[in-house]
């Protein structure tokens, strides 16, 4: 049959380049946000002040780092799954190139002060728009690759890439709604939000928590489904599991999100619903870590001289663990505590350091050789010193900022024996300092594991040649 | 407003419809777990499907322990909906509220804390600023609620008055101080004062003149151009000999106390554009009680000016605070 049909691999090569060098940029200016928090004196001119890096360091890391790894990821694994190279070639090349515009729009307007002042989803209306076409070409692309497939069943790892991409777009264009506008002039773009009060606060963190939910699990779960797998040499452990994960996971995502705003405006029983769906949902992330480790049972002395594998696998532990942590926030006496310290930050990087951060990682170098035209990567050892890098970095990080959350939720909440407040907001601040500079620590360490893995990269392409005659493998016929 | 009697909804159908949909949500996800549990499972084998050379699923059933936790957190979800508000305007058993549990947490607070508080409220202002006790609960309220402007110290920065230095804005009679805390401040200066045709030159010619009151270094000449000003541009507020007054918060030019600074630039830009500053009023905020106790605080604190004393030139004030306009009083005759 078609003779020399290949894989398309420019597009995914393009990609896992990119998710390393905007790993380091989006972890970069993580760390000298962290630093500015320790030494304020950091904070030089307006364009580099902590409030305008913030929005950066996440739109970095979520979007552009995680972004690029998602693309590369289900572009690479939807081709073979499907047994077909992807659709819409010229579609698929012009979400990278879409993509990357947006990442370098992102960087100039963060800076300059633009924002449409909603979390994670600061971008001006003209990028809003501009992501939603790049959006809808990776959704004809990607499910026009999966209409194209040779095999009669869609593999598990495009019902979760699948589920992320749709539910993404949703996300999107119902939490942009704005009447958009420009201050002065064809330059300086600025929104109003469609929603108003609690509304407007609901439809954030309904979008807030989604895109945790799908952006950073639902897709990061796809990639584990596929590469996890592949680089065990073992089959998924459960079928069934996945099924029932996947729909209890993307039903129930959809109802968390009120979780962010416990004690509130917001009414008593939307944010019942939103503690009680955030508790179910512990069962339904939990499939994703037990199909991921479970796979490797039988496998496990690959763990000793594997460390790609030690990623995927590190990387499910802290999803593990987060995914835990989320739903007992979630509680409102808990949050009661938790919330507006530093206990918050940490439990996001210990999903995005130890669970999206490690995965993508994994996954990267397992690609790199293959759209190279390697076997392997140009050091194996420098993956290692790179995964224990990243494991401290994160351990530090997330030890550190869970002390100081849940310190500085008892101090604000301890009062003398006249009712007064023990401490003086400044004092949980002067208090949080130790931390901090951990904090720094730990992130400067795995800033430093991604530089590594930048010259691993560049050694492997360097001895490597651009693969593009990788043919179209037919299915295999059931045994 | 009786917030238990209201409804978040504008018709009656939203509620059943959100009744509705979450019930059928939350048991929805034990019966998909539970007709899921019923498809057929082989463990050790695989399903026989096989894509990209090698990757396969074995049919391993679901494992049990994680059965179980996910019906008991569904089971868990159900039963919280019953004790507590999840479906729209239902109650829960429990009568639980966010505003309820408010507002027991404060009455209780109340009926524990108050008697500490109220003991000192019959107390002369004077008799609680010696009063050791006191003088502690002062402190701690003052750390909380003024510290971020006056400073942990209470030595204010620019623009927000230093307390202890014996120079008032406003008066530093227990009375004047309690007024203040109670009712807040908003000290207005206007640019260019009274006379504001007055051009750049003649604005630096007043401001020398205003620095020779209280002997800082200023150009003779122009101080005595600015003398000239001064009746038409100032005196209206603070005063013919530059005093001020404290009965409006006009702050007195001929003390060593300025509330920006004593640099001719500052000087300048105060007269130029003029200045508003503002104390937020918290009496009704903090209650009689707990402002009384800081009113004894802050008057303890080294500048409080006796009820009958009469205001007089300030003495050996440092260097730094108060002037042109603010908050808080001029003329104290303490140190």
């Amino acid at each position: 049959m078609q003779s020399q049909a290949t894989y398309n691999y420019k597009v995914v090569r393009q990609f896992a380049v990119m998710t390393v060098i905007w790993g380091i940029v989006g972890m970069l200016v993580g760390v000298i946000i962290a630093a500015q928090l320790v030494w304020p004196e950091l904070n030089v001119v307006e364009w580099l002040s902590y409030g305008r890096l913030r929005p950066l360091h996440t739109n970095a890391v979520i979007f552009a780092f995680g972004g690029c790894a998602l693309f590369a990821t289900s572009y690479y694994s939807v081709q073979r799954t499907s047994h077909a190279t992807l659709f819409a070639p010229g579609l698929a090349a012009f979400t990278f190139w879409g993509w990357q515009l947006i990442i370098v729009l992102a960087a100039l307007s963060l800076p300059l002060g633009f924002t449409s002042g909603k979390e994670y989803a600061e971008l001006e209306w003209p990028i809003d728009i501009l992501i939603t076409v790049v959006w809808v070409s990776y959704a004809v692309v990607f499910f026009g690759t999966l209409m194209k497939r040779k095999t009669p069943h869609i593999y598990v790892s495009n019902w979760f890439f699948g589920g992320f991409i749709l539910t993404v777009a949703v996300l999107h264009l119902v939490n942009s709604a704005e009447i958009p506008v420009f201050a002065e002039g064809m330059l300086t773009p600025k929104s109003y939000s469609a929603y108003a009060g609690v509304q407007d606060a609901m439809v954030q963190w309904w979008y807030g928590h989604n895109a945790v939910g799908f952006f950073l699990t639902a897709g990061f779960l796809g990639m584990m489904y596929y590469f996890v797998p592949k680089q065990a040499g073992r089959p998924v452990y459960s079928y069934r599991l996945s099924v029932v994960h996947f729909w209890a996971l993307v039903f129930t995502y959809m109802w968390a999100g009120p979780h962010h705003l416990h004690y509130t405006a917001l009414p008593d029983w939307t944010q019942s619903l939103g503690m009680i769906f955030s508790l179910i949902l512990l069962a339904p992330s939990w499939g994703g870590m037990i199909n991921g480790i479970m796979t490797l049972s039988g496998a496990w002395h690959k763990l000793r001289d594997d460390p790609i594998l030690k990623f995927m696998i590190t990387s499910l532990s802290f999803y593990g663990m987060s995914t835990f942590e989320g739903p007992m926030m979630s509680i409102k006496t808990v949050n009661a505590l938790s919330h507006y310290t530093d206990w918050t930050v940490g439990h996001v990087h210990s999903g995005a350091l130890g669970w999206v951060a490690m995965i993508a990682i994994g996954c990267t170098y397992y690609i790199i050789p293959r759209v190279f035209g390697k076997t392997e990567m140009h050091s194996t050892s420098l993956i290692n010193v790179h995964f224990w890098l990243a494991t401290l970095g994160t351990v530090l990080y997330i030890a550190a900022l869970w002390i100081s959350g849940v310190m500085q939720g008892l101090m604000w909440r301890a009062t003398n024996v006249d009712g007064t407040l023990t401490y003086s907001f400044v004092e949980s601040v002067k208090a949080s300092y130790p931390f901090w500079t951990i904090r720094v620590v730990g992130g400067t360490l795995f800033l430093t594991g991604m530089l590594i893995m930048a010259y691993n990269m560049f050694m492997t392409m360097a001895g490597g040649r651009a693969v593009n005659d990788a043919p179209v493998l037919e299915p295999a016929h059931a045994h | 407003m009786d917030f238990k009697n209201t409804s978040d909804f504008v018709s009656g159908f939203w509620n059943f419809w959100v009744i509705g949909v979450s019930l059928a949500s939350i048991v929805g996800c034990g019966v998909f777990l539970l007709i899921q549990d019923k498809a057929k499972t082989s463990a050790g084998n695989t399903t026989g499907h096989v894509w990209d050379e090698t990757l396969q699923e074995y049919s391993n059933p679901l494992p049990n322990w994680w059965r179980w936790m996910f019906y008991i957190t569904v089971i868990f979800g159900l039963v919280y909906v019953v004790l507590y508000p999840g479906l729209g305007n239902m109650a829960g058993t429990f009568g639980w509220t966010m505003r309820g549990q408010y507002e027991d947490e404060m009455k209780k607070a109340e009926e524990q804390y108050a008697p500490k508080f109220n003991q000192f409220l019959k107390m002369d202002i004077v008799a609680v600023a010696a009063n050791p006790e006191a003088k502690e609960m002062g402190q701690r309220l003052f750390l909380t609620y003024c510290a971020q402007c006056h400073g942990s110290d209470a030595g204010g920065t620019a623009s927000f008055p230093n307390l202890k230095d014996g120079d008032w804005l406003w008066g530093g009679a227990p009375d004047k101080i309690k007024e203040t805390i109670v009712a807040g401040r908003t000290g207005v200066m206007t640019p260019k004062g009274t006379k504001p045709d007055m051009d750049g030159e003649q604005v630096k010619d007043v401001v020398h003149y205003v620095r020779s009151l209280s002997g800082l270094s200023s150009d003779s000449i122009r101080a005595q151009r600015g003398k000239d000003l001064y009746p038409q541009a100032c005196a209206a507020c603070h005063g013919p000999d530059g005093k001020g007054n404290a009965d409006a918060g006009y702050p007195n030019l001929t003390d060593k106390v300025w509330l920006y600074s004593s640099q001719e630039a500052s000087m300048m830009e105060t007269v130029t554009k003029g200045r508003t500053n503002q104390m937020p009023a918290f009496g009704e905020f903090l209650g009689p009680a707990k402002v009384h106790l800081l009113t004894a605080y802050v008057w303890g604190l080294g500048g409080g000016v006796k009820a009958e004393a009469k205001p007089a030139a300030a003495a050996a004030a440092p260097e730094g605070m108060s002037g042109m306009a603010g908050t808080e009083g001029m003329a104290a005759d303490k140190k």
